[in-house]
């Protein structure tokens, strides 16, 4: 992308303004839209929730010489989620945002794992997508048997539905779930953008099944959810240590702020609804606002120019498209890794160097897995596994 | 620390004015004492919800068909749209009603047959009609050139209709009668589905599915009834009247 982030200054803080009509705009289409502006959708609310909880947190260890400006922006990254997300219409249950979400996750990764220039971060990246790959299929299950609704109408084609590394092995103790973080002063600058982009993303979706999963009336659907909502934890856990603890709060500001006119940037660059485009062209600008104004807090309190950080340009963005392809060869490949420590290991030998997770995991599933429970000799059939007379009401079935 | 709380002990209902009259009294007292913030009434909802219908965007649209040659739709077009986006909905409601005889089959397997109340065999008896139905309907879109895995406008309503009486069937706490209840206004809904899809099949000159239809009227006019049976019988067994 030739957007050179120092020259473009974007639309200044004073200038971005909202009122409730324009936040609760009409919602897109279930039905009509593409499967990626949904996913473009719950991406940028997943940032945008990430910039809150940063900004929070930052808040709370902070001098008084950064609490007004981090409050000044969070009150319009606020209002930019919430734009962001009421564009999700109501007809969308929780389990069919749920099905977006786990694309989200697939594709989105996917693209981060392709893209990413360092060996072992995008190996990172692999070992968790197909976890999230799982996640689909246990959720279109619980879709298709529960509901009597199809997760295809929500992936429309683009994703695959099968099996990915079992759930119920994905289970491990903390010492199994950090990694080894980036270098900050050697790494590349997309390594940093993809990172805090992939834990804001896993983030908002562990908090989103923490608040739905008990909406749900079925206790399978209760299980459910609280299983992979305890994976989406290890997946924040595990993303995060990615990131150079050692870099300043400051300047992790910094990288948030790059990190969200970058992700804006891509969406707007992809998106095929024109009324949504222009919400992303607009934000893009906002984002652009904050970055400046940071780069001079930057300056001001570390006395460090923002180009040791950022590069001039931003690089290509995620590529909102199906990554079927690279999505199974990696399943073929990798679908036996497991972790232990901070490093990946084949299962043969977990038992061996990740003896703590193995103990958690027999504890936690000692009562039963409901991801398995869920998706019991289930294989996704167009429409739903119905036309295949699999019901207790099947001729011949013993119900 | 040691638990306190072996046992749930059922402390009936908390609900409603008079279970505390003393804090009843007082809420009321700080209510009528308040003053609203601003003028008007319910009126001023509807008004502001009015906007957003004026927009004009619907919930979505069937897919695109092969335009005719003028490249606007002629009225057989037309007709077949709406045709497919009713079978559509059917083909929603029958699936899920399956789903939904499964969770009533499971719930009176755990709780043993009750009296008054259905047998196993009548459950089984509608799940079966249901899925048949489905069945049939996959096999009428196919057969008329349609998708039956596109999940139509008036499909995805039917699907936001459903999730309360899911939500009833698949509790476990629910009880026979209210999951009856629930299944009640499913099929009351459903027979008028039914009734309204053999109105439109003949007016667009279907009649092969119309006779098929009508049969498959006959059954569901059967569920309702029976649903309807049981859930009075069980209502006035536990009034005991």
């Amino acid at each position: 992308m030739t957007l050179d982030i120092f020259k473009e200054k974007g639309t200044p803080l004073d200038k971005q303004l909202f009122t409730w009509r324009e936040l609760v705009q009409a919602p897109t289409s279930k039905l009509d839209d593409d499967a990626f502006t949904r996913v473009r959708i719950i991406l940028m609310n997943g940032l945008e929730s990430e910039a809150l909880r940063f900004s929070h947190a930052t808040a709370r260890m902070m001098n008084g010489d950064m609490r007004l400006p981090l409050a000044q922006i969070r009150r319009v990254e606020q209002h930019q989620q919430t734009m962001v997300n009421w564009l999700l219409p109501a007809d969308l249950s929780p389990l069919e945002t749920t099905i977006g979400f786990e694309q989200v996750a697939i594709e989105v990764t996917a693209s981060v794992a392709l893209r990413e220039p360092d060996a072992y971060l995008a190996q990172v990246y692999r070992f968790g997508l197909l976890e999230d790959f799982d996640h689909l299929y246990r959720f279109s299950a619980l879709m298709d048997r529960v509901m009597g609704a199809d997760a295809n109408n929500i992936v429309q084609n683009y994703s695959d539905i099968m099996p990915g590394r079992p759930t119920i092995v994905e289970h491990r103790a903390p010492e199994d779930n950090l990694r080894d973080h980036y270098i900050s002063a050697t790494a590349d600058p997309l390594s940093k953008l993809h990172a805090i982009t992939i834990t804001a993303s896993e983030n908002q979706t562990h908090d989103y099944y923490m608040t739905i999963g008990p909406m749900f009336a079925d206790p399978i659907a209760r299980q459910l959810y609280a299983e992979i909502a305890s994976i989406e934890e290890q997946h924040v856990t595990q993303y995060e240590s990615l990131i150079d603890p050692n870099e300043s709060p400051l300047e992790q500001w910094l990288l948030h702020e790059a990190m969200e006119v970058y992700n804006y940037l891509g969406c707007a660059q992809y998106e095929t609804n024109p009324r949504i485009k222009e919400i992303w062209e607009r934000f893009v600008d906002y984002e652009l606002g904050h970055l400046h104004m940071v780069m001079e807090l930057f300056k001001t309190i570390e006395n460090r120019d923002p180009a040791e950080i950022l590069p001039q340009t931003l690089p290509e963005p995620i590529d909102y498209q199906s990554h079927r392809q690279f999505v199974r060869e990696t399943l073929n490949a990798e679908v036996d890794l497991r972790a232990a420590g901070t490093q990946f290991t084949h299962k043969d030998d977990e038992a061996d160097r990740a003896p703590l997770s193995i103990a958690y995991r027999e504890q936690m599933n000692s009562e039963g897995s409901p991801s398995e429970i869920v998706a019991a000799g289930y294989q996704w059939t167009p429409g739903t596994e119905l036309t295949e007379e699999k019901s207790a009401f099947a001729k011949g079935a013993s119900a | 620390m040691k638990s306190t709380a072996a046992k749930q002990v059922l402390t009936g209902n908390r609900t409603g004015m008079q279970t505390s009259p003393e804090l009843a009294e007082e809420l009321i007292e700080g209510a009528a004492s308040a003053t609203p913030s601003s003028e008007g009434g319910p009126q001023d909802i509807a008004d502001y919800r009015g906007e957003y219908i004026a927009e004009g965007f619907p919930i979505g649209s069937m897919p695109m068909m092969p335009a005719s040659e003028e490249g606007e739709a002629d009225e057989e077009e037309v007709g077949m749209s709406v045709f497919l986006d009713k079978l559509s909905e059917r083909l929603a409601f029958e699936r899920t009603g399956t789903r939904l005889y499964e969770a009533l089959l499971n719930k009176c397997e755990t709780l043993g047959e009750q009296t008054p109340g259905p047998t196993l065999e009548d459950i089984e008896h509608i799940g079966q009609e249901e899925l048949e139905h489905f069945l049939m309907l996959n096999r009428a879109v196919t057969e008329i050139g349609g998708d039956p895995t596109v999940q139509s406008p008036c499909a995805d309503v039917a699907g936001v209709m459903s999730l309360g009486i899911m939500q009833v069937l698949t509790d476990p706490r629910s009880s026979m009668a209210q999951c009856l209840q629930a299944m009640l206004t499913a099929e009351l809904t459903d027979n008028a589905g039914w009734e309204l899809l053999i109105k439109l099949a003949d007016n667009l000159g279907y009649d092969d599915l119309k006779t098929e239809f009508e049969s498959a009227l006959a059954n569901e006019e059967e569920h309702l009834l029976n649903v309807r049976n049981w859930l009075s019988e069980c209502v006035m067994d536990s009034a005991q009247v």
